[in-house]
């Protein structure tokens, strides 16, 4: 299990454009460096990133070996109803790992 | 009369000064690869300039790390919303960086992230729009320190 922050207001008002901050530890290895004897380190990226607010899907990105180490995602939603933050990484030899988190909105 | 010489002179070479750096600044040069990317990206439609707004610092002091924001201009509505953006750029091993899927529901069309910069080069931001329309930036970076030389 990697680790993950993802950091969202605790509590927003109906309407408000919130900001979403996620970071995942991953080393995003591109499959371009070589390693240890000359060798070509194989590559190991996240693929695909996906926000869900409840059940529709609010933001998602494709992402490429240029992409830093743990990579950071930063963006923006409207608060309309309290509910989970669901938020799910993929990649490279079957990583997929997902997080939510809780918001409030009065 | 020496003194007034001198003055002139003076006061010319300021002028010189000044004005050099306008009359040298180059043209941004044209860059197909990128154009190429932006093309197939936008399916061959015409692709304005503006809107779009590819933030990054042009003196990147490490390229591992290269914090980036592409910001839209959009009010994010169901009927007038960002789709899609998508960051190309020109002299990393791979064209990709990233690409984003927005929607109505963002409220704010405008993405962060960090990125890996081999060399000095030029980046590019795509954006395209609910109603078709596409829409790109461009960034000139200078990186001091490049990614994926350290082992």
């Amino acid at each position: 299990m990697a680790r993950t922050l993802v950091t969202v207001p605790k509590s927003a008002k109906r309407g408000d454009v919130i900001e979403i901050k996620t970071l995942i530890a991953h080393p995003m290895e591109t499959g371009f460096r070589t390693g240890d004897g000359g060798s070509v380190l194989p590559r190991n990226i996240i693929r695909r990133f996906t926000c869900r607010y409840g059940d529709e899907v609010v933001f998602a990105a494709q992402l490429f070996p240029a992409v830093s180490a743990n990579p950071l995602l930063s963006f923006f939603t409207v608060a309309t109803d309290s509910g989970t933050l669901t938020c799910t990484w993929e990649g490279d030899n079957g990583f997929a790992q997902t997080e939510s988190v809780a918001l409030t909105v009065t | 009369m020496k003194r007034r010489r001198l003055l002139q002179t003076a006061a010319g070479l300021g002028a010189l000064v000044v004005l050099r750096p306008v009359a040298a600044a180059p043209a941004p040069a044209p860059s197909p690869v990128l154009d190429v990317l932006v093309q197939g990206f936008a399916n061959n439609q015409p692709v304005g300039t503006g809107r779009v707004k590819l933030g990054i610092s042009p003196l990147i002091e490490n390229g591992n790390a290269a914090p980036l924001t592409v910001t839209v201009d959009s009010p994010m509505t169901a009927a007038d919303h960002v789709k899609r953006i998508a960051i190309f750029n020109e002299k990393n091993p791979e064209r990709d960086v990233a690409i984003f899927t927005l929607g109505p529901r963002a409220g704010r069309a405008s993405v962060s992230t960090r990125m890996r910069l081999a060399t000095s080069q030029r980046l590019v931001a795509v954006a395209e729009l609910s109603d078709g329309s596409f829409w790109q930036d461009r960034a000139d970076v200078i990186v001091t320190l490049a990614a994926c030389i350290e082992e």
